[in-house]
């Protein structure tokens, strides 16, 4: 590439666009593969949300009316925690804001590897295919496609399901996590070398932070998913492996240790990222720095490592060791001190400021708050004695969908809506964004809330029907999922609607809050951005 | 034999009603722990409890302070913001106060949860096996009383014999109050759990491996118990309730000297009861 030496680097140079198709299809530019990302985590978002209204609506009464059998109904189930968290939470939050936000954040021009990028991004939707494959082929004897839960522990997953449906998903979430760690390799590459000029790693923006430990986080677990993911396919070949095999001298319980030491730093990788965001939302619309800078960050840091050291949290009632038990236990509840020190945090980055009630600041402040909901019900699992009673309820359910479903596609929404008008280029309309906002925010309430007290009151997760006694939470928990339909119509028409009517954009729609590098470049930034790169001043901001 | 079984367990879970002895299922609606029949679930709920407090006012305290500021310091109220971004002393207090609660939480935690884990001397020992999809029930240490397979109840029996469907079964574990008892779980196939609410219960039940456990009904909480297999295992999973029947003691020496059935009033149900179910 030749340098143009201006100092003006959006001129006709930076825009200058290949044809759609080369654009779209051998795209190696961070945006449009950011771009790209996003249109294909929407997508997934609509299957995996399919997938759980059907399931809500079989559990709105007892009985078994809306499935035809009960293997479709685990298959929905299975299927609807895959896609959610392989393809919309993780493209959406770490593919998609990860690639448009964290080289421009950081002054870079574009990601370390851009053709590698373009690899991750493909690798994606011939990952979803193959697990869409799955679902219309054989799984086992009951019919077709994988029931055995997200979690696929064998022997479930082996002798349970001898048909093709659940290769083709081993085959596809090696795929996806292939592009996972791909994906990593390039973020941590491009933020550890590609920073602007006196841009130190203290001065960085949390969303680069987030997404730096979440690489991190990604390099190290996924290669033990896809380890276990293997020998779970090599046990399921006629006189293969026998990992997981008791009959040929293997442990079923070895696959739950190796996948939930890949599943818990999975659950920090889908929130981290949205930590980054929050923080960068809360400081925008309060008109001030992040409160305790340092402190954010290395708690994302101290979340990051400690997220390694506590997956067998989800396993107290395997029959593990006491002492194991207790340790733990112990190690659980460390996690909350700094998760509280985030909380605190954004809390005193609002307190003296001058808020803004935005949409994304709406977000934000119902991400908080849901999070903390979510958290402090962690607090009692992570408690061991009392997760006998939890463990496997939809206490569990509600916990879990209250730092994910409140919690990461929160921060998703969050994200969405403080850099729609940097991505396309137009505002979206107020109201139809707010109708969003409340719609999903009283519907998944409605759906998540009364869980808890079904787990409390003991139902089991993972059940088509249910005795009599479970059904008025039942009920009103489906009925959350359409208030959560509305919203997420409401959300599609304002998409539809930003894109009609155009309304401009300017280059720092925020104001004078918003002070990362991206809010310096138009909306949309320019096709190629810093040619020039940007200096950092030495400030001492935070 | 099956039906021998259904009988006498339908006819027995009449009884356990009409006599109006204690039951635990899961409520109607209900929105909290189910009522402790085990020394166990006791400590577990009231620790559930203990923490629910803590985790109330955690939630409540961020509400409020939540709430205050966006009151206080919207831009109408204040608009030019301050530039403060550190205080040493919050961020220490903020760091040390929730090390402080969560070791207030540890102490009774560990406490429970060694209580749970650790087996005290039992008097009995059950063997449990989870199959694809139903119970099996063995008592190694009674040899004239034969293992059994405990079956869930079709939705027609469940309502014949007037008993919960999808946690009523034809042949509950008979066990005795007041005595403490080794639960032995394993399975033949897939993953299950064992799990009894009101006890405390849930161990997993794992091919190729025996894991135990313990529970101790406590005097006077003779009665019908019910709890569900907790592990995903398969298209019945929703379908294998556990039925637990503890029985006084002078009870259980009849059951057991009789071979594992019951022997009274059996007959006069019984009859009505076989019509219904044939």
């Amino acid at each position: 590439m030749v340098a143009i030496p201006h100092g003006d680097d959006h001129g006709a140079y930076g825009d200058d666009k290949p044809g759609f198709f080369a654009r779209w299809f051998y795209s190696t530019n961070h945006k449009d593969i950011g771009t790209l990302y996003l249109i294909f985590g929407i997508i997934s978002g609509l299957i995996g949300g399919y997938l759980s209204f059907m399931m809500r609506m079989e559990l709105a009464a007892p009985g078994i009316s809306v499935f035809n059998s009960e293997h479709d109904y685990l298959v929905f189930a299975s299927m609807h925690g895959l896609i959610m968290i392989f393809f919309m939470v993780m493209p959406a939050l770490i593919g998609g804001f990860g690639n448009w936000f964290v080289p421009i954040m950081i002054g870079a021009p574009d990601m370390a590897f851009p053709r590698m990028n373009n690899l991750s991004f493909w690798l994606l939707p011939t990952a979803l295919i193959c697990l869409l494959i799955s679902f219309f082929v054989p799984g086992s004897a009951s019919g077709n496609g994988f029931g055995g839960g997200w979690v696929m522990y064998p022997p479930l997953s082996t002798s349970g399901s001898p048909g093709p449906a659940f290769d083709f998903i081993i085959i596809g979430l090696l795929a996806a996590g292939f592009s996972s760690i791909f994906g990593a390799i390039n973020f941590i590459t491009t933020i550890l070398n590609m920073r602007a000029p006196g841009m130190t790693m203290h001065k960085m923006p949390l969303f680069a932070w987030a997404v730096l430990v979440t690489a991190f986080l990604l390099l190290l677990a996924l290669p033990v998913l896809a380890a276990s993911l293997f020998m779970l396919f090599t046990d399921r070949i006629d006189g293969g492996t026998g990992f997981f095999d008791p009959a040929m001298g293997g442990d079923p319980e070895m696959f739950q240790h190796l996948f939930w030491f890949f599943g818990h730093p999975e659950v920090y990788i889908m929130i981290l990222p949205a930590f980054g965001i929050v923080s960068h939302v809360v400081s925008t619309f309060s008109k001030k720095p992040v409160f305790g800078y340092l402190g954010m960050a290395y708690a994302m840091v101290a979340i990051g490592v400690v997220g390694f050291v506590v997956w067998a949290h989800h396993m107290y009632t395997v029959g593990m060791d006491v002492d194991l038990k207790a340790y733990f236990l112990a190690a659980t509840l460390v996690i909350a001190v700094p998760t509280g020190v985030k909380i605190f945090s954004w809390l005193a980055t609002m307190w003296g400021g001058s808020i803004t009630y935005t949409i994304p600041m709406q977000w934000a402040l119902a991400f908080i708050f849901l999070f903390v909901v979510g958290g402090v019900t962690g607090v009692m699992l992570a408690n061991a004695g009392v997760d006998v009673a939890l463990h496997d309820t939809y206490y569990v359910v509600a916990h879990f969908h209250y730092v994910l479903s409140m919690g990461a596609v929160f921060g998703i929404f969050c994200g969405f809506y403080y850099w729609f008008g940097k991505m396309s280029g137009y505002l979206y309309n107020k109201w139809l964004a707010a109708a969003h906002f409340w719609l999903f925010f009283i519907g998944v309430n409605v759906i998540f809330f009364p869980q808890h007290f079904l787990g409390l009151n003991s139902m089991p997760r993972r059940y088509i029907d249910y005795p009599a006694e479970f059904e008025l939470w039942n009920q009103v928990s489906s009925a959350g999922a359409l208030i959560t339909l509305a919203g997420v119509a409401a959300f599609f028409v304002m998409l539809i609607e930003a894109f009609i009517r155009k309304r401009p954009a300017s280059d720092s729609y925020w104001g004078e809050g918003a002070t990362t590098l991206e809010w310096t470049l138009p909306s949309p930034p320019p096709y190629h951005q810093f040619n020039t790169l940007p200096r950092i001043e030495d400030t001492d901001e935070h | 034999m099956r039906l021998k079984r259904l009988i006498l367990a339908s006819s027995t879970a009449f009884l356990a009603m009409s006599s109006a002895a204690f039951a635990a299922k899961p409520t109607e609606g209900g929105y909290w722990l189910q009522e402790a029949a085990t020394p166990v679930m006791e400590e577990l709920i009231w620790l559930h409890n203990f923490v629910s407090w803590i985790i109330l006012a955690i939630t409540l305290f961020v509400m409020v302070l939540m709430g205050y500021i966006m009151f206080r310091f919207s831009a109408k109220r204040n608009p030019v913001p301050s530039k403060t971004t550190h205080h040493v002393g919050l961020e220490v207090a903020w760091t040390i106060i929730p090390v402080i609660i969560l070791l207030v939480m540890v102490v009774p935690s560990m406490r429970l949860l060694y209580f749970q884990d650790k087996l005290p001397e039992t008097e009995m020992t059950i063997k449990v096996v989870g199959n694809t999809w139903n119970w099996e029930y063995v008592y190694p240490d009674f040899e004239n009383v034969e293992s059994f397979i405990s079956n869930p109840l079709e939705k027609e029996e469940a309502e014949a014999a007037g008993v919960p469907y999808l946690l009523a079964t034809d042949a509950p574990l008979v066990v005795p109050v007041d005595t403490k008892v080794k639960v032995l779980v394993t399975s033949s196939n897939n993953l299950h759990s064992f799990a009894m609410p009101a006890f405390g219960v849930k161990m997993d039940a794992v091919p190729g491996r025996i894991n135990e456990t313990w529970f101790e009904v406590l005097p006077g909480k003779e009665g019908t118990y019910y709890g569900q297999c907790s592990e995903i295992c398969g298209i019945k999973h929703y379908k294998m309730p556990i039925e637990i029947k503890v029985v006084s003691k002078d009870e259980f020496k009849q059951w057991v000297a009789n071979d594992g059935a019951f022997t009274t009033t059996v007959a006069s149900i019984g009859g009505g009861m076989t019509a219904a179910q044939e």
